[in-house]
């Protein structure tokens, strides 16, 4: 082999090293010591502001997407403490020990949540359900809200005298993307056309006041926003969709996998829960008193 | 010697990702084999679509900007409102982002109640594809057009073609031959771009992906996704290749 050759192999060689070297960890000193076993009491031991290694000292992070609705924030903020989502993670953030200007918000959309680099927020409330895949790929926190998913059709619509799920069958029906109301289009109604699926709620909206879908399946409390608000001209509620398992959907903040952050705030929403809080906050914002039928 | 490098190089470069802390949760979140299995028919379907309104798409773009560039090159004053019409068309197309165009098309259309208007997504989508892309491809086709030497118009013209036939049987042949490179490329563009229909509630290769990386929180459907539109655009590379060195063969010889 001529040394000309020889020398570019070392070359690579150092090379290769060197970049190795270049994305080679980070002193490993931010990982935490997981809390102990049993569930921790909320504004003591290791779960209080001084203790909880969150993403600011003592600060606690919250994520939400960009933009955020009505009843979940109330117009687009989330500081306000207005709103159930809003509401409750001030009430999460209380009950750990947190003043309300130890609270921060950062914005994230659905798949910077998700993704499995460093997350920019400590907690992320955002109607995410809770399922047992995905699970695998990040922490839930206990659920603060047992929701249902809910048609919604114009007056004029076909679909607004379905009162069955098989009624619903042959519609054309648009759900937003990433939302378990997708999950129960498909497995619940079944239908027999192609269901649209759209970027947001709001594009989901203008397609049902277009016409270019006959229904629209979103959570309920989003049902009773869009119908109560006009958001939709002319738009009411079908029904509510039971689902497939018979156990309801649930919403959990989300955090980092294996965060150490998660039995602290699952303790937290289990407190508010136990006291009424959840309940409480559920009757300010969200309208639990309207019904909606079951579909079968 | 390039072997034995590149395998250096590709072995620290792996073993510099495949220890960094974080490479397990990266491989289960974007290379989880039963994900890929579990995602791929829903995105192969989305595929399909995909490449249906590629072929439509792209076949009405050439034909429309084409016409364009032909409008826009046509000479004396008299032809000044079509001139600057086409100009005005190229300019608001080609400055206008897709995905606004798509929503006015898809969204704007349909509100509009009119009847006759298509409400199909895929439709919508397709003509807002098209009203963009022609504008990229009459730029291509009006360069290849004034590409061609005025001294083969002039002696066109000068045994007696009328400008049509000088566009038809001198200027465009030579013209499209020279921008085949770019068109190609516009047309690899395009294969992407056609996803973007998705917005306007199409499910689509990338739709279908989102969706499968939505139920489980996990990127590998995009990756899926990602490695079949490669797979799509290779061999219109190496047409594009094999395009231009023909080309360069003519040009050599003439």
């Amino acid at each position: 082999m001529p040394a000309r050759t020889k020398l570019t192999v070392t070359a690579v060689a150092i090379l290769g090293c060197l970049l190795a070297a270049a994305c080679a960890p980070a002193a490993q000193n931010n990982i935490q010591p997981p809390l102990p076993a049993g569930s921790p009491i909320p504004g003591q031991g290791n779960c209080t502001p001084a203790k909880l290694p969150t993403l600011k000292a003592n600060t606690f992070t919250f994520g939400t997407d960009e933009p955020v609705y009505e009843p979940w924030f109330v117009k687009d903020d989330p500081t306000s403490g207005n709103g159930f989502e809003s509401a409750v993670a001030y009430a999460i953030a209380a009950k750990i020990g947190y003043q309300h200007g130890q609270v921060a918000w950062s914005r994230v959309s659905f798949n910077a949540a998700i993704q499995p680099g460093p997350k920019k927020f400590d907690a992320d409330l955002n109607e995410f359900s809770i399922t047992a895949d995905r699970r695998k790929a990040a922490d839930f926190s206990a659920p603060y809200y047992d929701v249902t998913q809910a048609v919604i059709t114009v007056k004029s619509y076909p679909a607004a005298s379905a009162h069955s799920v098989a009624g619903l069958r042959g519609v054309k029906i648009g759900a937003q993307v990433g939302s378990t109301s997708y999950d129960a289009v498909q497995n619940v109604i079944k239908p027999s056309q192609q269901v649209a699926v759209y970027n947001s709620n709001d594009d989901a909206k203008q397609a049902l006041a277009n016409g270019q879908i006959q229904a629209l399946v979103v959570d309920l409390p989003t049902a009773f926003e869009i119908t109560g608000a006009s958001e939709v001209p002319n738009s009411v509620i079908v029904g509510q969709l039971q689902t497939t398992s018979g156990q309801s959907e649930q919403f959990g903040a989300v955090l980092d996998k294996n965060s150490p952050l998660t039995s602290c705030v699952s303790a937290a929403v289990n407190v508010l829960r136990s006291d009424g809080t959840l309940a409480k906050l559920a009757l300010d914002w969200l309208n639990t008193q309207a019904n909606a039928p079951m579909l079968h | 010697m390039a072997i034995l490098s590149t395998l250096v190089f590709a072995v620290a470069a792996g073993w510099a990702i495949s220890s960094s802390p974080g490479w397990p949760r990266v491989r289960s979140s974007f290379f989880d084999l039963p994900t890929v299995a579990e995602s791929f028919p829903a995105i192969l379907a989305g595929l399909w679509l995909n490449i249906r309104v590629l072929v439509v798409a792209e076949v009405l773009i050439l034909v429309l900007g084409l016409g364009i560039a032909a409008l826009r090159t046509l000479r004396g004053p008299v032809w000044f409102p079509v001139r600057a019409l086409a100009t005005g068309y190229v300019d608001l197309f080609r400055g206008l982002p897709l995905i606004i165009c798509l929503y006015l098309v898809g969204f704007g259309l349909p509100g509009l109640r009119l009847t006759g208007v298509p409400n199909d997504p895929v439709v919508l989508g397709g003509i807002a594809l098209v009203l963009v892309y022609a504008a990229y491809v009459a730029e291509v086709f009006r360069a290849g057009i004034e590409s061609v030497h005025p001294s083969q118009r002039a002696a066109a013209r000068s045994i007696g073609l009328t400008h049509a036939q000088t566009m038809r049987i001198v200027v465009l042949p030579q013209a499209v031959r020279r921008v085949l490179p770019p068109l190609l490329n516009d047309f690899v563009a395009l294969q992407k771009d056609c996803g973007l229909i998705s917005v306007l509630g199409a499910v689509d290769a990338v739709r279908a992906a989102q969706i499968a990386a939505a139920k489980d929180f996990n990127f590998t459907p995009y990756v899926v996704a990602g490695l079949l539109f490669v797979v799509l655009a290779v061999p219109c590379a190496r047409l594009a290749d094999a395009a231009a060195r023909r080309l360069a063969r003519r040009e050599g010889a003439a």
